[in-house]
């Protein structure tokens, strides 16, 4: 059963009627959108819409329901965009489906992730409570951080229904150049040389077979040759057969279809890491699609083998992972839980979950 | 405090657990600790403990639980909102002796450091591997990393990196019940809730932070400074809207109007143009190709937008000359008058020459002077409202004033604070920015972290307890040691 609220107080009868509730936004991510037996399925997408945007202000505000892509369209008209770089904007993604799910995608090498960029929220709580936090002001100390804690609660902490975030001009041109190296220790040897350099980079993600670095510039076009020599430059001038640069539709082709995430049949997990941490788990995969961004510290796995599999794996390497989706192959309904890997909970966390839900509405554990 | 309450049993347990040396309870050794640096307000505390390790903190934050006691943590006290102010009868555990640098990975571009740690050691530890810590109070040559995560800490180059929650990866804490969490991690993405970012800029209130993890960013290459003389705040302001819209992003965007131009002009003789009735400073860094293209743009936007002169810094000294000036102005402003009160609101960028126009109007209409030094890029404000102690009346109308303008920023868009916290200075002021339910939301979160609100008790929340009764420069400030920003 789905119900589709078309105002925030129906969303606050909709918390106060039902015992266990899920929000779902566009349902990218079908691993944490899909309910269990005795879910109640709120379906946001009624809640869209731009608030506030003022291009000068560089800050919007918008319900949760809203498509990220509708949001990407208009900051564009005035040459802005999302600095965080949300996954599964043509599929459909929601704002609110992507701060509760905590995503950001490449560009968020440059100035960071979602938890970087959210501003204010109103959201409503486990008893029907229509709470807000934080502001629509580029800098604000006044209260908790609630907008920050949403990042990642995957709704149960309450349910999203407005955001404020704060955008940034984006560069007036682009241009990314792929390095391929004999080795993933020789790539990430110039990873870590890269990422303490005083090069700027829009992006910067490797992957494993073959060892390639994929290095997005922007700025202004006048200065991107420059700065393109001296990149090949400080890489030693890679030879022709071992680098690419692309500019222009083919650029920004490229990095459309990496928001896609798009890696065919498996579970699609997200998994932060760092770099020294890279070569370990590498050494206990094999054909599985993956890459890992922002200078080796976010990994996106797609796995072909069950989820059981990897969780252990995730244990042995000290890392944590969300599994994000599904396939027709490879069912998500069956899955205990998204978290995988090293578990997470604290008492802090446990704590502040019960003040905000204490009858667990939003909790998928009966 | 609660009734159950039982210092005397807490002072006999602390002096068990700890070196008479680090455990004040003398009134004159308990005097350095009753404010900090919002003098208005002052509370004796019980006892100062100053712990050497984590161990000790925890200890200590267990005895206060056990003997139900409030406690709250202490760095260097350059609160500007009396977020360190003690809690009256309650204990200080000044956190200074915890300095230690944990961990430096310039690898991995992460410092790992104790909660007294000063900010501005991070960058001159991480400074020979090419790095930085991007946040930058004013306060940053003795602020505590430990503070600067209590109250989210700011500074001049917010704009392009944000605040300290932004650079803070993980921390390992105490709560107040004397459980033992580490929140975030390691890598710059993470999982689950943000229980970190929920910590940090907590105030204190939901514990103290005994480890915490900072990443450190690579040093620009190359800083592009310009200032820019203006014979009226309103076209600084517009210039400010100009560059914004050119789609230029600038590292710092400061505005200084005439009355801090002078005192600071006076106090450290930045060589500012003295006539001027706004500055503008501007900041552009990055690869060297890209800033000196984009200098080319900003020379443009800065010339449309009527100035009657333009500097830019030829090299670094001219560069710290100019933020010399900047850094130094607010303390300078105790030059021009005995007493004054310093706001840090926020309002929308476009709103920034209303906000001005509307402080020039109650400052006239209070008779007070009010001079003006801010992040003009982040729309974060500054007023300093001057008036002399000693006449009477004089403290009462800046303390309206001050209000008004709280008050202005909110209804324009904005914020009470945009990083000094809320503290016991601002907290009265919370249902301007919240309705009831969001404060008992808040409340409730505070609560389940801290039952009993033993720590740093009394701060943040609207309470009805007695407003300010005078501000005046911390005695470091006065020393020129620290300054504001």
């Amino acid at each position: 059963m789905a119900l589709k609220p078309a105002f925030v107080t129906e969303v606050q009868e909709a918390v106060r009627a039902h015992a266990k509730l899920l929000p779902r936004g566009g349902g990218t991510k079908t691993a944490l959108s899909t309910p269990r037996a005795e879910q109640t399925v709120l379906d946001m997408t009624g809640l869209s819409g731009m608030l506030e945007y003022d291009p000068g202000e560089f800050v919007f505000v918008a319900q949760a329901g809203t498509p990220v892509a509708e949001v990407e369209k208009l900051l564009g008209q005035h040459g802005q965009y999302l600095p965080f770089d949300p996954p599964f904007v043509e599929a459909g993604a929601t704002l609110g489906g992507t701060v509760a799910a905590g995503l950001s995608g490449p560009l968020r090498q440059r100035y960071g992730g979602v938890r970087d960029f959210i501003l204010g929220v109103k959201f409503v709580d486990g008893q029907g409570n229509l709470i807000k936090g934080g502001g629509k002001v580029v800098k604000n100390a006044a209260g908790f951080d609630t907008p920050k804690l949403m990042v990642g609660s995957l709704g149960r902490l309450g349910i999203l229904t407005e955001l404020a975030f704060k955008v940034f001009p984006f560069p007036k041109a682009t241009a990314t150049l792929k390095v391929t190296f004999g080795s993933l220790e020789a790539a990430l040897e110039a990873l870590y040389k890269l990422a303490v350099s005083q090069f700027e980079f829009y992006a910067l993600d490797l992957e494993a077979h073959p060892a390639t670095l994929t290095l997005r510039l922007g700025g202004l076009s006048e200065a991107l040759p420059v700065r393109l020599e001296r990149l090949l430059g400080f890489l030693g001038n890679p030879a022709e057969d071992r680098r690419l640069v692309l500019e222009g539709e083919p650029e920004r082709g490229y990095w459309r279809g990496v928001n896609r995430l798009e890696f065919g049949e498996g579970y699609l997990v997200k998994i932060p890491i760092q770099p020294k941490k890279i070569l370990a788990l590498e050494t206990a995969l094999s054909t599985q699609a993956r890459c890992y961004l922002s200078a080796g510290n976010l990994l996106y796995l797609n796995w072909l083998e069950p989820i059981a599999e990897l969780d252990s794996l995730l244990k042995t390497q000290g890392l944590s992972g969300l599994v994000l989706r599904g396939s027709t192959s490879h069912d998500v309904t069956s899955l205990e839980s998204p978290f995988i890997g090293v578990n997470l909970e604290q008492a802090f966390g446990n704590r502040v979950t019960a003040a905000l839900d204490p009858s667990r509405r939003f909790s998928p554990e009966p | 405090m609660s009734l159950s309450a039982n210092p005397a049993g807490l002072l006999a347990d602390l002096a068990r657990a700890l070196p008479q040396e680090r455990l004040l309870s003398q009134p004159a050794q308990l005097t350095p600790y009753e404010s900090d640096a919002l003098t208005a307000f002052r509370a004796r505390p019980c006892a100062v403990v100053l712990p050497e390790t984590s161990q000790e903190v925890l200890e200590t934050v267990r005895l206060c639980a056990k003997h139900q006691v409030p406690f709250l943590a202490r760095g260097s006290g350059t609160s500007l909102s009396g977020g360190s102010l003690p809690i009256d009868g309650g204990v200080v555990i000044g956190l200074n002796r915890l300095n230690k640098l944990l961990k430096l990975d310039p690898q991995e571009r992460i410092a790992v450091v104790q909660p007294g740690f000063i900010n501005l050691h991070v960058s001159n530890a991480a400074a020979p591997y090419g790095l930085y810590y991007a946040p930058d109070p004013s306060s940053q040559p003795v602020s505590t990393i430990g503070g600067n995560l209590a109250f989210n800490s700011g500074g001049a180059h917010c704009l392009k990196y944000g605040m300290t929650s932004n650079h803070v990866l993980g921390a390992k804490v105490v709560l107040p019940t004397g459980e033992v969490v580490e929140l975030g991690g390691e890598s710059l993405e993470g999982l689950g809730p943000d229980w970190l970012g929920l910590f940090v800029g907590s105030e204190g209130l939901m514990g103290i932070a005994l480890e915490i993890r900072l990443r450190l960013l690579p040093k620009p290459e190359k800083y592009h400074t310009l200032l820019a003389a203006y014979d009226s705040l309103g076209k600084a302001g517009e210039a400010v809207a100009a560059v914004v819209a050119s789609g230029l992003l600038p590292g710092a965007m400061e505005i200084m109007d005439s009355l801090a131009i002078e005192a600071a002009e006076a106090a450290v003789h930045a060589g500012y143009p003295m006539e001027a009735r706004a500055l503008l400073i501007v900041e552009l860094e990055g690869e060297t190709p890209q800033v000196e293209a984009e200098a080319k743009y900003l020379s443009e936007v800065i010339a449309q937008s009527g100035p009657y002169e333009v500097r830019v810094a030829k090299d670094n000294d001219e560069r710290m000359r100019i933020w010399k000036g900047r850094k130094a102005a607010f303390s300078a402003v105790g030059r021009l008058s005995p007493d004054y009160i310093v706001q840090d609101g926020v309002v929308p960028r476009s709103k920034l020459g209303q906000a001005l126009s509307e402080i020039e109007r109650l400052s006239h209409q209070h008779g007070l002077r009010v001079a003006n030094v801010f992040h003009a890029g982040d729309g974060n404000l500054h007023p300093l409202i001057l008036y002399d102690g000693k006449i009477a009346g004089e403290l009462e109308r800046g303390e309206v004033l001050a209000g008004e303008i709280l008050k202005m920023c909110v209804a324009l868009g904005g914020t009470i604070t945009g990083e000094h916290g809320v503290g016991m200075e601002k907290k009265e002021y919370m249902p301007e920015m919240f309705t009831p339910q969001d404060l008992e939301a808040m409340h409730r979160i505070h609560r389940s972290v801290d039952p009993d609100e033993l720590s740093n008790r009394g701060k943040m929340f609207p309470s009805g307890e007695a407003p300010a009764l005078s501000h005046g420069a911390h005695p470091l400030e006065q020393a020129g040691v620290i300054s504001r920003e």
